[in-house]
């Protein structure tokens, strides 16, 4: 058990060296870290408890999805039927379903086969193969289709992976230094960004599902006639962005919508000075919208944000460039968001916000300060205490958890992984139970020599017989901590990452490191008798 | 160099004897505990609450507590806690949660920030949906039970069954007793209270396998020993390891509760409380006499050792 090759110890001395080594990067400056080799380019980063900055979760709602379903659906469902020329009745959403009477009960079965054709299978491997996201069913002359929750669950999934693309463009252009977008679970999005304080720009820059829609102004009533009626077949009544908010009658048909739009770009308009947006679209919207301002030269149309009427511009000649402007009182700030968020594309559903946490970079400086401060008070006193306790063998002690803590750190560093207040505390923590490994060497070292063993042979069946022991207990504790990486998020995550490696580090040490320092003085010293 | 003795080489207390009034203390402490729980229920933090949660610094004494309270009452938000911390006029402000879904809560951040003003410096913001704060608490029980029912599974394989359902009621015990003594001082419960929770498990049953490996170890070389003078055997044996190991791991919590920083204060409290008083008396007064009454004599380790022959890892320690 005290025997070590040559070669052994080197190795063990390398391994120690050089993960402790792999934490220095992270205590450089930031001129000197860009300065280092590629392989050497990895630190701890620091939580946004102790840097500052904004953490936001985002859910997608299924309800939504299962929603804007619905509203595909039943849009197919009329085009489809138009195609084959069905006369129906009645197409509508109604509850969770999209309902339709076809007139002629004899076409019922064809309109049955072709609606049917609307129910696609569910891809991917997260839900079972083969299933269909809708329901189609007919009862007489009654068609209903209804989506499936297997369906409604794999597109909430797809409508997370598409916002986080999404998510990722917008908050890029915000220029701060290294956000983090993760997925959470199957409908919740994670947003960190770094030293950003104020996260109510963020959050409306997330908020808006950002769908943009040329539609034609429908001139057949005045906005407010439709308001205490009944908008005509068609159209529906939407409301302004400015305050107080004007009423617009508006077509509910599409002529262009965002997915079209290729660049968009803030800029001032030449004649009014003021801040507007520039946009281009591809091929297909420029035909489409080129089209459309022929046919309707001398009318109103709408550019409708998020179903907020942006402007309302009567056209005056076609548009057949492929590029327009969208002017409305905007300040040169909303003009640039607008632009971005064009830019970015439409989140496929609106995300709400469920979890907001923003710590100032004052608060964040003061707890590394604290975190540091109880980090060194609390190593000082154990190695005093232990030093008193153990003399030289305290200092052999005290030495491999130093080396213990510089492997935390350095392994933290190799995984990128984040260093937070908690995760401070666990480090403080793990030097307590590091050195407990080392009293339980000791300890049983003096037992054995009490017992009437020669002191190299206590020395070494003490090792054996603690480090049995010392696995015994850390993998417990091990276990603890695994469970609370797991299912912890946040601060319990931020602990049981240092608690985790800190098990880890000290078993290896409690093996290699002092075992090695204890072999080597035995060899030196030859000794007649335990100093302990 | 005289070193420090904290324990002297041999002890021979009667641990085992003590049973009778410790047994006793821990079923009335625990009682306690339950029925403090039950009557002060936990102080939940918005963690688990829901709500907004405002640390806000007023710069040069500029601070006037109650006109800040008298204009937060004023945005009719329901119940507002306003409490000072420290003395450089820092308070933190927590407000319930809203009626109204996520986005209601969303708009009280906006609110207070509009009524306190740009002055201010805002050192912390925290809002927590409802949707959420239902998963974190549900999720933390989960967890606390995995986390037992995983240590169990493998303290049964490495040991006897009765040594896995020994520290499995020890730590049940200590889980008891802590949450009991959050509920009498109104420690706020939130996630991080969570993480002590586990640490706390985890190191009480890390300090209760020390003695029972010590106890297998000794069931397997004095197999005519009586059980209880076995037990305080055991117990007496490793005592010097466990006051030395608590003097350290309290030495480390000291500093973190007197240096950690007010983020972290709770969770040092807390685990102080449990991995100082709780996790070192039951392993020592409750996890080792357990064993007398499941039943841990030498007969059962013989009868293991029949079933599945020698254990290689017994054989190595008794050479």
């Amino acid at each position: 058990m005290l025997y070590f090759s040559r070669w052994k110890a080197l190795a063990i001395a390398a391994v120690c060296a050089i993960i402790c080594l792999m934490a220095v990067p992270s205590l450089l400056a930031p001129a000197h870290f860009a300065e280092l080799p590629g392989f050497l380019q990895r630190k701890i980063v620091l939580g946004l408890d102790l840097q500052g900055g904004s953490y936001i979760v985002l859910q997608v709602s299924a309800d939504d999805v299962r929603k804007g379903r619905l509203e595909t659906l039943r849009d197919d469902a009329r085009r489809l039927l138009r195609d084959a020329r069905v006369g129906y009745s009645g197409l509508a959403i109604q509850g969770n379903a999209v309902v339709v009477t076809i007139r002629d009960g004899q076409d019922s079965s064809a309109a049955f086969t072709k609606l049917r054709e609307l129910a696609q299978p569910i891809g991917g491997v997260m839900s079972g193969a083969g299933q269909l996201d809708t329901d189609v069913t007919q009862s007489g002359n009654t068609i209903t289709l209804a989506p499936t929750s297997a369906g409604v669950q794999s597109r909430t999934i797809q409508a997370v992976s598409q916002s986080i693309e999404i998510i990722r463009k917008r908050i890029d252009q915000l220029g701060t230094t290294e956000p983090s977008i993760q997925r959470q679970g199957a409908d919740r999005i994670q947003v960190q960004v770094p030293g950003l304080q104020d996260p109510s720009r963020l959050k409306a820059l997330l908020g808006q599902t950002a769908q943009l829609a040329f539609r034609m102004v429908d001139s057949t009533m005045s906005a407010q006639q439709a308001q205490q009626t009944r908008p005509p077949a068609g159209s529906e009544v939407l409301m302004s962005q400015d305050n107080p908010p004007t009423p617009y009658l508006i077509e509910q048909r599409v002529l262009v919508a965002g997915q079209d739009l290729v660049d968009a770009q803030p800029g001032f308009d030449s004649n009014t000075r003021e801040p507007v947006v520039n946009f281009r679209f591809n091929t297909n919207g420029a035909r489409r919208f080129a089209e459309a301002t022929q046919a309707n030269v001398g009318r109103p149309f709408a550019i409708v944000l998020d179903n907020h009427v942006i402007s309302a511009p009567v056209i005056r000649e076609p548009i057949t460039g492929g590029s327009g402007q969208i002017s409305g009182n905007f300040t040169v700030q909303q003009a640039n968001d607008l632009a971005i968020l064009l830019r970015a594309g439409a989140l496929p559903v609106p995300l709400q916000v469920v979890e907001e946490r923003t710590v100032g970079p004052g608060l964040g400086a003061d707890s590394i300060a604290a975190g540091m401060l109880a980090s060194y008070v609390g190593a000082a006193l154990v190695a005093a205490f232990m030093i008193a306790t153990y003399g030289l063998f305290g200092v052999i002690a005290v030495f491999a958890v130093a080396v213990n803590v510089g492997m935390i750190l350095g392994l933290l560093a190799m995984l990128g992984a984040t260093l937070t207040l908690p995760g401070i505390a666990g480090i403080v923590l793990t030097v307590g139970i590091a050195v407990d490994s080392n009293v339980l060497i000791y300890e049983r070292i003096r037992e054995e020599a009490r017992a009437g063993r020669s002191a190299i042979s206590a020395i070494d069946h003490g090792f054996t017989r603690a480090l049995a022991t010392i696995l015994d207990s850390n993998i417990t504790t091990f276990i603890a901590a695994a469970v609370l990486f797991y299912i912890g998020s946040g601060p319990v995550r931020g602990f049981a990452i240092t608690f985790g490696i800190g098990i880890i580090t000290t078993v290896f040490t409690a093996f290699t490191l002092t075992r090695l320092m204890v072999a080597m003085w035995v060899r030196w010293k030859r000794p007649q008798h335990v100093p302990i | 160099m005289r070193l420090l003795r904290i324990v002297p080489d041999d002890t021979n207390f009667d641990f085992m004897r003590f049973r009778r009034i410790s047994f006793p203390i821990s079923a009335v402490l625990s009682i306690v505990a339950l029925v403090a729980f039950l009557t002060f229920g936990l102080n939940f933090g918005i963690d688990f609450k829901g709500g907004t949660l405002l640390e806000v610094r007023w710069p040069n004494n500029t601070l006037n507590i109650s006109d800040v309270r008298s204009k937060l009452e004023n945005l009719n938000l329901g119940e507002v806690q306003i409490q000072e911390i420290g003395n450089d006029g820092e308070v933190l402000i927590r407000v319930a949660q809203q009626p109204g879904g996520e986005q209601a809560q969303q708009a009280v951040v906006g609110k207070v920030r509009a009524t306190l003003g740009d002055q201010v410096e805002y050192r912390r913001v925290e809002v927590v949906g409802p949707r959420v704060s239902q998963e974190l608490l549900s999720y933390g029980i989960i967890g606390l039970m995995l986390a037992v029912v995983a240590i169990l599974i493998y303290l049964w394989f490495r040991f006897e069954w009765q040594f896995a359902l020994g520290a499995s009621i020890a730590n049940f015990h200590d889980i008891v007793l802590t949450i009991g003594f959050m509920s009498i001082f109104q420690i706020d419960f939130d996630l991080t209270s969570v993480a002590a929770l586990l640490t706390i498990l985890g190191y009480s049953l890390n300090d209760t396998i020390v003695i029972y490996d010590r106890i297998r170890e000794m069931l397997r070389r004095y197999k005519k020993m009586p059980t209880d003078e076995l037990l305080n055997h055991s117990v007496n044996s490793t005592l010097s390891r466990s006051v030395i190991t608590h003097v350290t791991v309290t030495l480390a919590l000291l500093a973190l509760v007197l240096f950690g920083g007010r983020a972290i204060h709770s969770f040092s409290v807390v685990m102080m409380f449990g991995v100082v008083l709780v996790g070192t008396y039951t392993s020592i007064f409750i996890a080792s006499p357990l064993l007398i009454y499941l039943g841990v004599t030498t007969r059962t380790m013989e009868a293991k050792a029949d079933v599945k022959g020698p254990n290689p890892k017994a054989e190595r320690a008794t050479t």
